[in-house]
């Protein structure tokens, strides 16, 4: 019984998902003109309804609770954090100024950042955030207004090839969302 | 007829006439003497590094380079230096590349005898012959007496408003006459120091810092290096700096102590190379090198000496430098308590934040957890300089030791000028260190100065006591009267950052910002980014400010610099040559010539 409601529920979602496919690409080539916050009601990021029933529940992390420990010598990953790795997680935050108008991904910061640390050779981060992989580009949103994003945890050194940004904690995001 | 009335009328019209005319043309005339006295060198396509007019210490090294741009590729470059054949002066040989960009270049050379030097330049192309001619000054110069050792001490952004701001906080003042002066207002010497850079007339920290350390003016961004044409940030022409000739002339000890990231612009400028003041995984790493390495290296930035693999590190490969200093014989120190359990190593390595140190209000008076987080055993930079002075002063032959105010210009930068303040009095009291160590032998000239400023000043006094508030709560002239800061426990800082009335200080340039005239009590940007534009940030006066309309172009979130000079005042030997107006290579030159540095010696 559990086993064919769950199939079921899987072929609405497939259906579902084939029928946006063509909306999804509708006046899209490669990039989106920068156009205000279209991020928010871009389909493919926003939160399908459904989620919560058919995948997992996300865990609420805070930015304050990524480390248990700081010196000089570095930074100490907290347990939550170690133990969510490949999870799905739930954090607020700020966007980041990116690189370009439209990206494939971009910072979450605790506060709006006052730099645009891509702009500026000399901007430092801070230690506390993450960076967001996006499943395809998406136009710059307003970096004043607080989001939240969903998606997988991951954790450890990475740099990406292309602009040569050093991450430490990344989601995958199934959405980004204006947050409440 | 004859009428006497109108002849003097006509006579009186001619002479107004003729008046008017010699005041026109002695106007026009001293326009035009004015205009040529200032009228700059002919643009040429011939750009030489060293820039013309540079001053050098006899023996000090540089690499010579010149680029011709053209359009058609130079077939022939000439260089003359005082009438002999470059390569024959320097006694090296050129490499020579002929292209749209040519390039003539001879590394590592120097002036072995002090005078005047004409270098002239003919370049040959299809299109002809251009020719530069420009002149080098070479300093021998030294005191009777040369000094042991020198602390140059530098308030980043310390203009001479944020000394005042700091005289009024620790000091205060009664009936118009301050109660006391800071210890770098009382020292024998003062000048004031232009900050311009080569390539502007705002200077940044690193070429300005540059200029103290080189004696030879920089570009922004640059320190160490004349900044070519290339990309590569690491190829341009470079000029040896003062830890360089210290360790190389003489065998002295040197140090660097910095309350912001060590690796940031004013510390690395006294050792590194580089076009570009961000690349501070490679100025870190440039601390291992024997030609400049610092004896003495305390501040913030660990994160530039960390391993990528390790957590909060932003190198991007598995170099680990804390175990690199350590494997030299650098005992490590990360937080206060270890600096003070170091005792007097022969030389030291403390780093006690990944990133800039906190500021001496959040450090020290507010100890606010949310901004501290797990770093709340950080030394003060007197604390700082007090270990760099101990350790650096066993070694006979003297020391050079730079100390940085980093946060002074950071915060100005955020317009926070309580937390710049509290940062500018920790320096004066690090000043008062450097004298006493001093005054003991009489054979330390120590230098306090500023590399650029920031346009911000006192218009008078801020307070709500009658319920005005905002632009109405600032009180000008008789109506300001003075400030209610207290400094109970007499440590010299004010016991609260916030008193009743409090200064009123306006920027003169910044971004759009809500201002109420309050401390803040977490450090927060004026401006933040929002669709690539800099917005006022709300969160900036949580109560309610005035939104001041910026002044400064929208791409830019943070107060900028300003082109004023700034003070310098200096005590010890050598001092005397800190008078007047100076430009900012002159303070290279006034810290050699104290010194007695030739750079003809090799003491390795």
């Amino acid at each position: 019984m559990v086993r064919l409601t769950r199939s079921i529920s899987r072929a609405i979602f497939l259906a579902m998902m084939l029928a946006w496919l063509p909306l999804s690409w509708t006046g899209q080539d490669g990039t989106i003109p920068y156009d205000g916050s279209s991020l928010f009601f871009t389909r493919a990021q926003a939160a399908p309804a459904w989620l919560p029933w058919l995948g997992e529940q996300a865990t609420h992390l805070e930015f304050n609770e990524f480390y248990s420990g700081a010196s000089a010598l570095g930074l100490e990953l907290s347990a939550k954090l170690e133990s969510l790795k490949g999870k799905k997680v739930q954090i607020s935050g700020f966007m980041a100024p990116p690189l370009k108008p439209t990206l494939s991904f971009f910072v979450l910061t605790k506060v709006p950042m006052s730099i645009c640390p891509f702009c500026s050779t000399d901007a430092d981060w801070p230690n506390d955030i993450v960076l967001i992989k996006l499943s395809k580009p998406v136009t710059a949103l307003p970096f004043d207004r607080p989001i939240t994003v969903t998606g997988d945890l991951e954790v450890g050194y990475q740099m990406d090839e292309e602009t040569g940004f050093i991450s430490l904690v990344r989601i995958v995001a199934d959405s980004v969302e204006e947050a409440n | 007829m004859y009428n006497p009335k109108i002849s003097v009328l006509y006579l009186s019209r001619f002479s107004r006439l003729l008046v008017a005319l010699v005041v026109v043309a002695s106007l026009m005339s001293s326009m035009t003497i004015s205009y040529a006295a200032y009228s700059g060198p002919e643009v040429s396509n011939i750009s030489m590094m060293p820039i013309d007019r540079a001053k050098f210490l006899v023996g000090q090294k540089f690499d010579f380079e010149i680029e011709v741009k053209n359009d058609t590729p130079a077939s022939a470059i000439e260089v003359m230096v005082n009438g002999l054949a470059a390569e024959v002066f320097f006694g090296k040989q050129a490499v020579i590349k002929f292209d749209k960009m040519s390039t003539y270049r001879i590394n590592e050379v120097a002036f072995p005898q002090a005078g005047k030097v004409a270098v002239a330049v003919t370049v040959k192309s299809e299109k002809g012959i251009e020719k530069r001619t420009i002149n080098y000054e070479v300093s021998g110069e030294k005191i009777k007496k040369p000094a042991k050792n020198v602390i140059l001490i530098i308030g980043d952004g310390m203009s001479l408003q944020a000394r005042q701001m700091a005289r009024i906080l620790s000091k205060g003042i009664t009936e118009g006459k301050y109660n006391d002066l800071l210890e770098m207002d009382k020292m024998s010497n003062l000048a004031l120091i232009t900050t311009s850079g080569n390539d502007s007339l705002v200077t940044d920290s690193a070429n300005s810092a540059s200029a103290y350390a080189t004696g030879q003016k920089g570009a922004v961004n640059a320190m160490g290096v004349y900044a070519d044409s290339t990309k590569d940030p690491f190829d341009d022409p470079k000029v040896e700096n003062i830890i360089e000739l210290a360790k190389r002339t003489r065998g002295m000890a040197t140090g660097i102590v910095s309350t912001a990231n060590i690796t940031d612009a004013t510390p690395a400028a006294m050792l590194a190379h580089t076009r570009k003041r961000s690349e501070q995984n490679f100025i870190a790493q440039e601390m291992l090198n024997p030609l400049h390495r610092p004896d003495v290296i305390l501040g913030g930035g660990s994160r530039h000496f960390l391993p990528k693999s390790v957590p909060g590190s932003k190198r991007t490969d598995d170099r680990n430098l804390v175990e690199e200093f350590k494997k030299l014989g650098y005992p490590i120190a990360t937080t206060k308590t270890e600096l003070k359990q170091s005792g007097t190593p022969d030389k030291l390595l403390g780093l006690f934040q990944l990133d800039n140190m906190d500021v001496y209000i959040d450090r020290e008076v507010t100890k606010n957890p949310a901004v501290l987080g797990k770093f709340t055993d950080q030394p003060t930079l007197m604390d700082m300089t007090k270990t760099a002075i101990d350790v650096l002063s066993k070694n006979k032959n003297g020391f050079f030791l730079m100390v940085e105010g980093a946060c002074i210009d950071k915060q100005l930068h955020t317009m926070d000028w309580q937390r710049a303040t509290y940062d500018t009095i920790e320096m004066d009291k690090a000043v008062g260190i450097a004298k006493e160590f001093a005054k003991k032998n009489d054979d330390t000239l120590v230098i306090v100065v500023a590399d650029h400023a920031h346009g911000a000043s006192i218009t008078g006094t801020y307070h709500e006591l009658d319920g005005k508030t905002g632009r109405e709560g600032v009180r000008t002239y008789a109506d300001a009267g003075w400030p209610t800061f207290v400094d109970a426990d007499g440590d010299g800082f004010p016991d609260d950052p916030n008193p009743s009335v409090t200064l009123a200080v306006q920027f003169a340039n910044h971004p759009d910002y809500y201002e109420n005239y309050k401390f803040q009590e977490v450090p927060t940007s004026p401006a933040i980014m929002a669709d690539g534009k800099a917005i006022a940030n709300p969160k900036r006066a949580p109560q309610g400010g005035d939104l001041k309309v910026g002044n400064t172009p929208t791409s830019d979130p943070s107060e900028v610099h300003s082109a004023d000079d700034v003070p310098l005042t200096a005590e010890g030997p050598g001092a005397d040559y800190f008078k007047g107006v100076m430009d900012n290579t002159e303070v290279f030159h006034g810290i050699v010539r104290a010194l007695g540095l030739d750079g003809r010696k090799n003491e390795k």
